[in-house]
């Protein structure tokens, strides 16, 4: 056990205990400083609200999405045969992921090779919690009248099509949503899919992430909302070249979450 | 009677034509590797009504969707004339169908009104081309035979819809004047504009109307056989290229059963490996490692770039051009089909797709992010391709850029594609 009181999945089966729910931390979100405060935030909202989930830990592994993305379908096959075993061995029925990319990978591409669970992004969680009452935007930081645009993931957006449950996640807090031109099923990458993110880019007139992040700051926001922790790194380069750390935030929907009812 | 015989001579040569150039793009086509497509029948025709009949997707583009929509129904509608234009052309009949009375006379003014539409569209398109110079009518790929491809099609489907237009008119003046042969039927909306341009006796009136006449037919059946060779074969291929569509989110990949087999073999040695067709290569070096879906894709593109215009990579300066990708797999299919029906197998040439065509800079630049699949009106699918080319570049030659390799490798010794340790995964959990 640790300070958060996060269980892994060994530590439950060993009292005899079940998960409702697997929480999927993903790579980045295990190892990104930046994302791993998106990680603990989500473990915080899953406590808030009770419900009973565990980890991995270090049983969890790579699902294999970049191996795949980037042409070695070998490796990506080892991994998912191998997180199988894991996730069935545990008796998994239900997860969430942190992360797009393990979300689309888990949902899509596990079936195929005999792993079937019921996959939800965090944002899908939180925006249930919300329809059900059990998030009310409470006790936190107020983010009342405050200009949020949202970056849609690709693998959330056009790959899964959930475009709704972020922006349902955000309109709760009374923000002011501001859409950029390029948004849902037309939202532009941040840069970083495909494996790009390990891989410098080939050589063109500019990065895809300047691309992006200057078409954010025409919104004038004062937050960046992002649900992806490769959009987050990408994002935030942007933010960081354009010199504008000062005045926008690029904050994950789970972090704008916790902070709205105070976690 | 001659000019019967003309008719039906013609007509016989170039329906035979257009069925040889026909059976050749099925063979083309059939040069890739097998896939099942055919599943989930009433879904695929929802794909195909709403996505290729319903234009659905282009009208993410109004302006541009508007325009095709007028020459896409006027398309559509007009080839009900050409039955009768047939019919009078064997039979020596005059609008052999003028016998519908009322019906006919609303069937004729709707084409008319639709033939006008399509030579405004036409006419808006060359400009939009020549003179805006839209940005996505131009790029590496639009090399001068894509552009002069445009060109004349749109050249052609506004001088056949002058000449129809001209014919009417000519037609209805000819009916006025009380001619022999030209019996009062139809009604002409469009092409009355016309009347006070064209002469009073019957003898010029009728050299205009038979040259109209004869020019429209000879041009569509000419149009018909050029449509192999050009983008504009998506006026046909679109209908099954949507009813094949990928039915599955676009963010699932294809699983690769051939190494299914053998990565389950490998983790599990009792596994008996499941009998596939022999697997040549990994991926996709040249065409015939695509699927037919993929090439039937080539196939139906229309280069009109709205995928190119929304890819990141290439809004960016890199190389990638998705439009290019479908160009490229195109060409290359049409060569190796050709060599194939001269040596009457498939033969190294010592060329392929990747490399020859397709360079490693452009498949790299890809970040996967499924805008031109999106974007596509007719649910063309280049990401596909550039992912086989990358599992060829990967699983057969070792050869991803040097840092993809490292990430591999962090994979497959730490599990996760940085270089952790695989027993520091939980750490974050002590944070704050």
């Amino acid at each position: 056990m640790n300070e958060l009181n996060i269980p892994t999945m060994a530590e439950l089966m060993a009292k005899g205990e079940t998960a409702d729910i697997l929480f999927w931390v993903g790579c980045a979100g295990s190892f990104d400083e930046r994302a791993q405060r998106i990680t603990r935030d989500i473990c915080k909202i899953l406590h808030h609200v009770g419900i009973k989930y565990a980890i991995l830990g270090t049983e969890e592994n790579c699902t294999g999405d970049p191996a795949k993305r980037a042409g070695n379908e070998f490796l990506f096959q080892m991994q998912a045969l191998m997180n199988i075993q894991i996730l069935d061995g545990y008796e998994v029925k239900k997860i969430i992921t942190a992360c797009p990319h393990c979300f689309n990978t888990l949902k899509n591409e596990y079936p195929d090779l005999g792993g079937h669970y019921e996959v939800i992004h965090h944002t899908q969680l939180i925006q249930q919690l919300i329809d059900e009452g059990k998030l009310k935007a409470e006790g936190g930081e107020s983010f009342k009248g405050r200009r949020i645009t949202y970056h849609d993931p690709c693998y959330l957006g056009r790959g899964n099509e959930v475009y709704e449950a972020p922006r349902k996640a955000l309109e709760s807090l009374d923000a002011q949503l501001v859409e950029m031109k390029r948004c849902r099923s037309n939202g532009l990458c941040c840069g970083a899919g495909g494996a790009q993110l390990f891989k410098e880019p080939e050589k063109g007139k500019k990065d895809i992430n300047t691309e992006r992040i200057e078409e954010a700051l025409e919104t004038q926001p004062e937050i960046i909302a992002a649900a992806c922790p490769f959009c987050m790194t990408m994002l935030r380069d942007g933010i960081k070249i354009k010199e504008k750390e000062q005045d926008v935030q690029v904050l994950d929907i789970a972090e704008i979450t916790a902070r709205a009812n105070g976690l | 009677m001659i000019g019967q015989l003309i008719f039906g001579t013609l007509l016989l040569a170039a329906v035979a034509l257009a069925i040889c150039n026909a059976r050749k793009i099925f063979q083309n086509i059939r040069l890739g590797r097998d896939e099942r497509r055919f599943d989930h029948p009433s879904k695929r025709w929802r794909a195909m009504l709403l996505v290729a009949f319903g234009q659905k997707k282009m009208f993410k583009r109004p302006f541009a969707a508007l325009l095709h929509l007028f020459v896409y129904l006027g398309f559509c509608i007009i080839n009900i004339e050409m039955l009768e234009i047939v019919i009078d052309g064997l039979f020596g009949t005059h609008r052999v169908f003028s016998g519908l009375g009322a019906f006919y006379a609303l069937l004729i003014g709707a084409f008319e009104w639709l033939a006008l539409g399509v030579l405004a569209g036409c006419i808006v398109f060359l400009m939009r081309r020549n003179i805006a110079r839209i940005r996505r009518f131009s790029g590496t790929e639009m090399t001068p035979w894509p552009r002069t491809d445009a060109n004349l099609i749109l050249t052609a489907e506004i001088l056949l819809m002058a000449a129809f237009l001209t014919m009417n008119a000519a037609d209805h003046n000819l009916q006025l004047l009380g001619a022999p042969h030209y019996t009062q039927a139809g009604a002409f909306p469009v092409s009355g504009w016309l009347l006070p341009l064209l002469p009073d006796d019957v003898s010029s009136l009728i050299g205009i109307e038979r040259f109209c006449w004869w020019f429209h037919i000879i041009g569509v059946l000419v149009f018909l056989n050029y449509l192999p060779y050009s983008k504009h074969l998506h006026i046909v291929l679109a209908f099954p290229n949507t009813y094949f569509s990928n039915l599955n989110p676009k963010g699932h990949f294809t699983t690769m059963e051939s190494v299914a087999n053998e990565v389950k073999a490998m983790l599990d040695p009792t596994y008996t490996p499941m009998a596939i067709a022999a697997t040549l290569r990994f991926g996709a070096k040249d065409i015939s490692d695509l699927t037919w879906k993929n090439l039937l894709e080539a196939y139906t593109c229309t280069e009109c770039g709205r995928c190119t215009a929304v890819c990141p990579a290439n809004m960016t300066g890199k190389l990638l051009s998705p439009r290019k990708i479908m160009m490229d797999t195109r060409d290359r299919m049409v060569e190796v089909g050709n060599k194939v029906r001269k040596n009457k197998e498939l033969t190294e040439d010592g060329k392929s797709l990747l490399d020859d065509y397709i360079t490693r800079e452009e498949i790299w630049a890809c970040t996967t992010c499924n805008a031109c699949v999106e974007a596509c009106p007719v649910n063309i699918n280049p990401l596909e391709i550039i992912m086989e080319l990358r599992r060829y570049a990967v699983m057969e030659e070792s050869q991803a850029p040097a840092s993809l390799h490292a990430m591999f490798s962090n994979v497959e010794n730490n599990g996760a594609p940085w270089k952790y340790a695989q027993a520091d995964r939980a750490n974050w959990v002590d944070g704050n």
